[in-house]
């Protein structure tokens, strides 16, 4: 009896938690990140590659709003490389002595600035759908960046008998199977500084991999960090173990 | 005072003036006689006290660092994330460590409830404990509201609503709680002055817990007194050493998801900014809510639902009146150890269907689980009066030393 409702309350939990966190609509293809598993590190290329598609086809609707242009030297930057980097995007500042705003160049303490002033400029822009911001993309969906991949991979026709709304896309993976944005990626739409082919496929990895680093920076350490910490436990643990052995031995 | 023996003078002249070493000694140390037969589910207890010293710690620095405005708080807590130093890490075990918190609660409830440690005479000790468990849920649901993301919001919203079921006054109760007509600006700032502040009256809460636990000492898996000192060994150094490995063992899970699944209990939509246009489609609580949550939706009625949600807990209050079976352990009551087993499993359950949508197959479920908890606890009435329980040993030493208990009729019926 015992033992039993054990093994069934194990498995309500298990189906539960499973549940509660699988996302609704289409089974949600996996993919094998570099960054997935406890020694899980990000692909430096990828990223690369990923704030390449960003910068050139993303950031016309989408902000990045978290990320610094600092913050890019983790993925292989030199100062100086981010520095012209920055120089390219003008950001608003102000106001200056004589009291007004201005705008000037970018510097590396900068911000990746938003296409857009406000979300009902964004929402004009955009069939009345604002573009939301992709910093934290890779954790504010089920799936993450699974999710990010296949939405981007999942523009098809829609089935026989699906009637799309003026101005919406059929996107097999969007919750509801109408999204606003139109597919923004098509093979060799951007040219890859590395010389690798620029399909689709590789570049919805590519910004998958690159947005799952905006959404968690800190990863890499957490799983180093990680290991180092629970290395010790287990030894510190073990001890523990053989110490309450130790104490109890005359008990028994 | 008791006969501290040390020969350190600093600790002689304290102790002669502020007999603090021989308090704490009677609290957890060798002057603390513990039953001697206690097992790991006796554990979570001071698991239970390790998780809250860590929320208020890793609290306290969140809020050197945290805005509690609307129009900052989202970005000051991403700040925490990425620009303050460890800020991931001490945000990643604060937010964990409330799970963590209820899961060792939640253990040591239901440790509770099978060994039957609510009864006579540790009635106090219990309804303290469910005064913790309230606090600890004010608590987090405020701590929810911080982050001020989608869930943060809109869990708020739902949740302070229910008020509005109170007849005549509940509307403006709602008004009162939000500090305006919608959670906003004024409502984040309370949640967060209530926010720091209970866990205080939680630690407050716990000082009383102990101190009537201290009063009888603890319950034990046979359910009977422990008398004499065969049946008694002293908490320091047995119970610290084994504490200590149920410490690490605790930690090591803990760490596991701190560090490889920090956002395993999370809702995703949290890390979407918190926006009054834009309802997410599922509203779930935390997953520590589920099981009330189920049992609000379960009723059509809202004031009902209301009642029987907060009923689930205000009941536990009453248990050991309730229960009227002098005999304590549910080792020896084998009619009530299977109904524990089915409320354990129809609480699980509850969380389940709270997860679930208030639809079709999961509503009927909702109902059903809902009305067999309450049932539960007219069965546990009943039980007392037709479940013949097994013989008790006549004591703790003879059981353990002995292994298993000679029959000893008189004292299953010995009041305690
Ligand atoms: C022409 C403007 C435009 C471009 C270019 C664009 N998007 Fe979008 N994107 C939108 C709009 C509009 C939405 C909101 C869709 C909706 O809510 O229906 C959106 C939504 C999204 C979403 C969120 C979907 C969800 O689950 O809510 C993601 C992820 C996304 N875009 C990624 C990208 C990526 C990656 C790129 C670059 C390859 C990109 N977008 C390029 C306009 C654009
Ligand atoms: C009983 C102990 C406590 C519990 C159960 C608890 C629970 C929570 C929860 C569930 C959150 C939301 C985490 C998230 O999703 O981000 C939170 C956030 C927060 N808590 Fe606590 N908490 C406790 C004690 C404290 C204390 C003592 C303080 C301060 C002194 C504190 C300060 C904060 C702050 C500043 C936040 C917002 C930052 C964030 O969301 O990460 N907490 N708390």
């Amino acid at each position: 009896m015992k033992i039993l409702t054990a093994a069934a309350l194990a498995a309500l939990v298990t189906v539960g938690a499973g549940q509660v966190h699988a996302a609704e609509g289409e089974a949600m293809p996996k993919y094998d990140w570099s960054f997935s598993g406890v020694f899980g590190r990000f692909d430096r290329a990828a990223m690369q590659r990923g704030l390449q598609v960003y910068r050139e086809v993303c950031s016309a609707c989408h902000g990045l709003k978290y990320v610094a242009f600092r913050n890019l030297e983790v993925l292989g930057y030199s100062e100086d490389e981010i520095k012209e980097m920055a120089t390219e995007y003008s950001i608003g500042d102000g106001p200056n002595d004589e009291g007004d705003m201005f705008e000037r160049p970018g510097r590396p303490s900068d911000y990746f600035p938003s296409p857009f002033p406000n979300d009902k400029a964004a929402a004009a822009a955009n069939n009345g759908a604002a573009p939301p911001d992709l910093s934290l993309m890779a954790k504010a969906r089920p799936g993450g960046p699974d999710y990010i991949r296949n939405l981007l991979l999942g523009y098809e026709d829609p089935p026989a008998g699906f009637e799309a709304l003026e101005g919406l896309n059929y996107n097999l993976y969007f919750p509801g199977h109408q999204i606003a944005m139109a597919a923004p990626l098509s093979d060799g739409a951007v040219e890859f500084a590395d010389g690798t082919e620029a399909s689709t496929e590789q570049m919805a990895t590519d910004l998958a991999n690159f947005l799952m680093w905006t959404a968690e920076p800190n990863l890499e350490r957490r799983h180093s960090l990680g290991v180092s910490v629970v290395l010790f436990l287990l030894v510190f643990t073990g001890i523990l173990y053989a110490a309450k052995r130790k104490v109890w031995s005359d008990l028994h | 005072m008791s006969g501290l023996k040390t020969n350190n003078p600093v600790i002689r002249w304290i102790e002669y003036r502020l007999p603090i070493f021989s308090f704490i000694d009677h609290a957890v140390g060798s002057g603390y006689p513990t039953p001697r037969n206690l097992n790991y589910w006796w554990n979570f207890g001071s698991l239970a006290g390790l998780a809250l010293v860590i929320m208020i710690l890793t609290g306290i620095m969140l809020a050197m660092q945290y805005t509690a405005h609307v129009a900052f708080a989202f970005d000051s807590v991403e700040r925490i994330m990425r620009d303050v130093n460890s800020g991931w890490l001490i945000r990643y075990i604060h937010m964990n460590g409330g799970s963590f918190f209820f899961i060792v609660v939640y253990i040591h409830l239901f440790r509770g409830l099978y060994y039957g440690s609510y009864k006579a005479p540790r009635e106090l000790l219990w309804i303290l404990g469910v005064v913790i468990l309230l606090l600890m849920m004010a608590t987090a649901f405020m701590g929810y509201v911080l982050p001020w993301g989608q869930m943060s919001f809109w869990g708020a919203t739902v949740i302070t609503n229910l008020f509005s079921a109170i007849p005549l006054i509940g509307e403006s109760i709602v008004t009162w709680l939000w500090g305006g007509f919608a959670v906003a600006n004024p409502t984040l700032n309370r949640f967060y002055a209530l926010h720091y502040l209970l866990p205080f009256v939680i630690v407050g809460a716990v000082v009383l817990h102990i101190w009537a636990l201290h009063r009888f000492g603890s319950n034990n898996p046979l359910g009977i007194e422990a008398n004499g000192p065969q049946d008694k060994i002293p908490f320091h150094p047995y119970y610290t050493a084994k504490d200590a490995f149920g410490v690490g063992v605790f930690l090591l899970f803990f760490a596991a998801v701190v560090f490889f699944a920090p956002n395993f209990f999370g809702e995703p939509d949290n890390y979407i900014p918190a926006n009054p246009l834009s309802t997410p489609a599922h509203i779930v609580p935390e997953w520590y809510f589920l099981p009330y949550y189920a049992t609000l939706r379960a009723i059509p009625d809202k004031l009902l639902g209301v009642i029987a949600m907060f009923g689930s807990i205000l009941i536990l209050f009453v248990l050991p009146w309730i229960d009227r079976s002098p005999v304590r352990s549910a080792k020896f009551r084998p009619i009530y150890k299977q109904f524990f087993w089915i409320f354990l499993a129809d609480c699980i359950l509850l969380g389940y269907i709270g997860a679930k949508p208030p639809e079709g197959m999961f509503l009927i479920i909702g109902r059903i689980a809902t009305a067999y908890y309450f049932l539960h606890f007219v069965i546990v009435f009943v039980l007392s009066y037709v479940e013949r329980p097994r013989p008790l040993p006549s004591s703790i030493g003879e059981a353990v030393l002995k292994g298993g208990g000679a029959p000893a009729p008189a004292a299953a019926r010995e009041k305690a």
